[in-house]
């Protein structure tokens, strides 16, 4: 890595955090209440406590599972859109699994969820794929689709079908104890009923696994040489068409993997929309860590590091808690803006 | 030296240096250009012609150095200074709207205006004043879609005249150009001067320099070499003086008695969604051991004969590679068959400029390279090195992104990495536009190499001279079709030419 690329891959992003902060001050200085005031209860309720680290830890983890997700399709050169409704399936098939199987021991029925999510996800991801390779179907239409399906499909699922009985929110019924992912508050000093779980680990390796399948495997090499110069790929009888069906499954199955988090580490069940939009904060996560899997997990975490502030904010000052996704945009802004003058000045630098 | 022509220096350039990571790309250039000459730039591809162009067209801003313009000092910011000034470009490839009309693509980005409407009357009125004043014909009400190619490039030049241009930049204007279209243009060019204009032509075409221009300024990586009389300088000096030596002679060539049939084409059309096909029905054999060059001016048809034969797009007709025929089989399908591909648009389909030289020359081998799912890291350096040693790529850096080599090295990646199968048919589209000179040789002996190896060649190059060097026979395309067919004794520039526009020999 040269310097020049590794100032843009470090600095540009740094900066545009530095900015966006800057410019939530401002913005509630503006509406008349001390940016010192909110820092403070922030640095105190956030960082400063094992409770407020765990808050981060756990929207960082599906985080950087959507992120990760829109970061691989996106290497690949295709725009994920669809995170939200992978996330939706994938949860979704690993409540079926762990409730399908009530006895099975704790050692096979955690595995095997985590597994299912990952593959509900998988095949939701690579039905788009599949419609982008065969027909042509440009995927950005079709993720958003494959959402609203998603989101349809579940809905229907659990209000008619697999809803607790007795109950009025629709939601199904508990997910056995056996499929519970371990909370990381039993094994450290975070505080043990904090939502914070093993996912996170799941989401690590993920980030590692990615990483290594880029840059290390066929497939990978295959997904970079699509996303860089797809003529030259098609040209050079790349197979196009399948690369694009396996990369639209891997960012599949690593959405399916914030499902995880949700259902085996969080919630017990499935909780009908449970997702908030998760999704799609995963696309400004993957712009933010610039695609790359490292930068994902560390965008993740300031993404988290800013829900868990939002929650300090509210609670504890007047200022709105919106201030926390007010700066979470400017970020976003202050990226894609940041990048395409750093762009434009590489360029500037390098022609001839 | 003096050279016919207005008095006084249109452009004069003093100490002129530009910079750019890696390369000075013009090293304190010296330069001056008289009111009312022709003045051809000539050099390799990579000599600074078009950086010193661009700077003079305020589209670059040099690292020192000064410029003086019609006797005043000039330093443009930006290509709006420059035409302010009285400098226009007219740019190699066309910036023309194809759905709008003649005149209003004259206008287009000054459009005269009345009342907030455009002023069609008024625009129409500068446009034919200025196709009589320099004796440039165009329909002012035809749609640029409609145009040929020849009237599309003097629309360009009205474009720039009709903004006030007394000082003419040409980038390559008959690189796109049958012989009968580029003998019009230096007659154009010829009337600019004579109106008073002043002409600069950046060729590489050495023949047109001593034919229509009255000087020529050559230069050599970076470096002025000089500035010559142009019809006093023939065409062996000037080569020696662009390339700093004298030029390789001819290759021989091996006598073959060709081979087998190993691609077979018939009555093939690509099948275009919703327009119709460019070509109309093309005919031909290549046979191992020989080369086939398609002559032709760009447009022809050419491009889509190398997609269907690649399977880049469909076709109806039939396409035999080996016997075996081809119809909807994927680019990767063909390949298999044993067909390499450097393909026309070299940046964008030949290789991907922002992987680093061993990852272009993995393309399509990756799968060679792994062991059990993963890459094997040494064996893709070793074998990096190896394919940058063959075909003496410069620099040796497995590891640098192909985006910094030049153009020629980075042909030469594209062919190290398609020759390496052992394919049996090797589909070459241009393959040395834009690189220099020395490299355009390797490439020249590399297709030669593996003809005389038993290798088949489809070649397609809007070079004359290329196409005759390397075919053993050539084939013209006409409006997608093949027009005529020479034998590589019979293939003489005029036949050709004429057979190119649609004549018969």
């Amino acid at each position: 890595m040269t310097l020049r690329s590794l100032g843009a891959a470090v600095l540009a992003p740094a900066a545009s955090v530095a900015a966006a902060l800057l410019f939530g001050a401002l913005l509630i200085l503006a509406i008349g209440e001390s940016p010192l005031v909110v820092a403070e209860v922030c640095a105190k309720g956030v960082f400063g406590t094992a409770e407020g680290l765990a808050t981060i830890l756990f929207s960082a983890t599906g985080l950087m599972c959507t992120g990760l997700s829109v970061a691989f399709a996106y290497r690949a050169g295709l725009f994920n859109i669809g995170a939200e409704g992978q996330v939706l399936v994938g949860a979704f098939v690993a409540t079926l699994v762990a409730l399908a199987l009530p006895a099975a021991p704790a050692l096979v029925l955690v595995p095997l969820c985590v597994v299912a999510a990952a593959i509900g996800g998988a095949f939701w991801g690579a039905i788009p794929g599949f419609l982008r390779a065969r027909l042509g179907v440009h995927e950005v239409i079709n993720t958003i689709m494959l959402n609203f399906l998603a989101s349809a499909l579940t809905g229907y699922l659990v209000v008619h079908v697999l809803r607790e009985p007795g109950e009025m929110i629709p939601q199904t019924p508990a997910i056995p104890l056996a499929a519970h992912l371990p909370r990381l508050g039993e094994w450290t000093p975070l505080p043990a009923q904090s939502p914070a779980n093993a996912a996170l680990l799941v989401a690590l390796a993920a980030a590692l696994a990615l990483a290594w399948i880029l840059a290390r495997t066929p497939f990978g090499f295959r997904v970079r040489a699509l996303g860089l110069g797809e003529r030259a790929a098609r040209t050079a009888g790349l197979p196009v068409g399948a690369t694009i069906v396996g990369a639209m499954a891997v960012a599949g199955a690593v959405a399916g993997l914030a499902g995880a988090n949700e259902v085996l580490g969080f919630r017990y069940r499935f909780l009908d929309n449970f997702t908030g939009g998760i999704g799609f904060l995963g696309i400004a996560v993957a712009l933010l860590g610039r695609a790359r899997p490292g930068g994902v997990v560390i965008a993740a975490l300031l993404f988290g590091a800013l829900n868990a502030a939002s929650l300090e904010i509210d609670l504890f000052t007047d200022v709105p808690r919106e201030i926390g996704f007010v700066v979470q945009a400017a970020i976003l802004l202050f990226v894609v803006a940041g990048d395409h003058v750093l762009r434009r000045r590489l360029a500037a630098g390098r022609e001839g | 030296m003096t050279a016919p022509g207005g008095s006084g220096a249109a452009l004069v350039v003093r100490g002129l240096t530009k910079r750019y990571p890696r390369v000075l790309a013009l090293d304190s250039v010296d330069w001056e250009v008289r009111a009312g000459e022709v003045h051809a730039l000539v050099g390799e591809n990579g000599a600074g012609k078009s950086t010193l162009a661009r700077i003079v067209y305020g589209a670059a801003a040099p690292d020192g150095g000064t410029l003086e313009l019609f006797g005043a000092p000039y330093a443009p910011r930006g290509p709006r200074d420059a035409v302010a000034a009285g400098v226009g470009l007219v740019h190699q490839h066309f910036m023309l709207v194809d759905t709008l009309t003649v005149w209003q693509n004259a206008v287009l980005g000054r459009e005269p205006s009345r009342g907030g409407w455009i002023d069609g009357a008024r625009a129409r009125r500068e446009l034919a004043e200025i196709s009589r004043r320099f004796g440039l014909t165009l329909d002012p009400d035809a749609r640029v879609a409609d145009l040929s190619v020849g009237e599309r490039q003097r629309l360009e030049i009205v474009k720039v005249l009709m903004r006030g241009a007394r000082l003419l930049i040409l980038d390559e204007p008959t690189a796109v150009l049958a012989p009968a279209e580029a003998e019009a243009m230096y007659a154009t060019v010829g009337r600019l001067a004579a109106e008073g204009a002043t002409v600069i032509v950046v060729t590489h075409r050495l023949a047109e320099v001593r034919r229509h221009a009255d000087r020529a300024t050559v230069l050599r990586r970076g470096a002025k070499i000089d500035t010559v009389d142009a019809k006093a300088t023939d065409e062996r000096e000037l080569a020696r003086l662009v390339v700093g030596r004298d030029p390789a002679p001819p290759r021989a060539r091996a006598a073959r008695e060709p081979g087998p049939v190993v691609l077979a084409v018939r009555d093939a059309r690509e099948v275009r969604v919703g327009g119709t096909s460019r070509l109309r029905g093309v005919s031909l054999d290549v046979r191992a051991g020989e080369i086939v060059g398609i002559a032709g001016v760009e447009g022809n048809g050419q491009r889509e004969l190398m997609e269907i034969v690649a399977g880049l797009v469909p076709f109806t007709g039939d396409v035999e590679i080996g016997g075996e025929s081809v119809h909807r089989a994927s680019p990767r399908a063909i390949r298999r068959l044993g067909v390499a591909h450097v393909p026309e648009d070299r940046l964008g389909a030949g290789v991907i400029p922002a992987m680093n030289v061993a990852e272009n020359l993995l393309l399509g081998h990756e799968e060679r390279f792994a062991r059990a799912g993963t890459f094997d890291r040494g064996a893709i350096a070793a074998h990096a090195r190896e394919r940058i040693e063959a075909f003496d790529v410069r620099p040796a850096d497995p590891d640098l992104a192909l985006e910094t080599l030049s153009g020629g090295n980075q042909q030469k990646v594209v062919l190290a990495r398609e020759t390496e199968d052992g394919p049996r048919l090797l589909l070459a589209a241009h393959p040395t536009r834009g690189v220099d000179v020395g490299a355009a040789e390797s490439v020249h002996a590399a297709l030669l190499a593996f003809r005389d190896a038993g290798g088949a060649v489809l070649l397609v190059s809007a070079d004359l001279s290329e196409v005759r060097a390397l075919a053993d026979r050539v084939l013209v395309i006409y409006d997608g079709a093949i027009a005529a067919e020479y034998p590589r004794a019979e293939a003489d520039e005029e036949r050709l030419g004429l057979a190119m526009t649609g004549g018969r020999a």
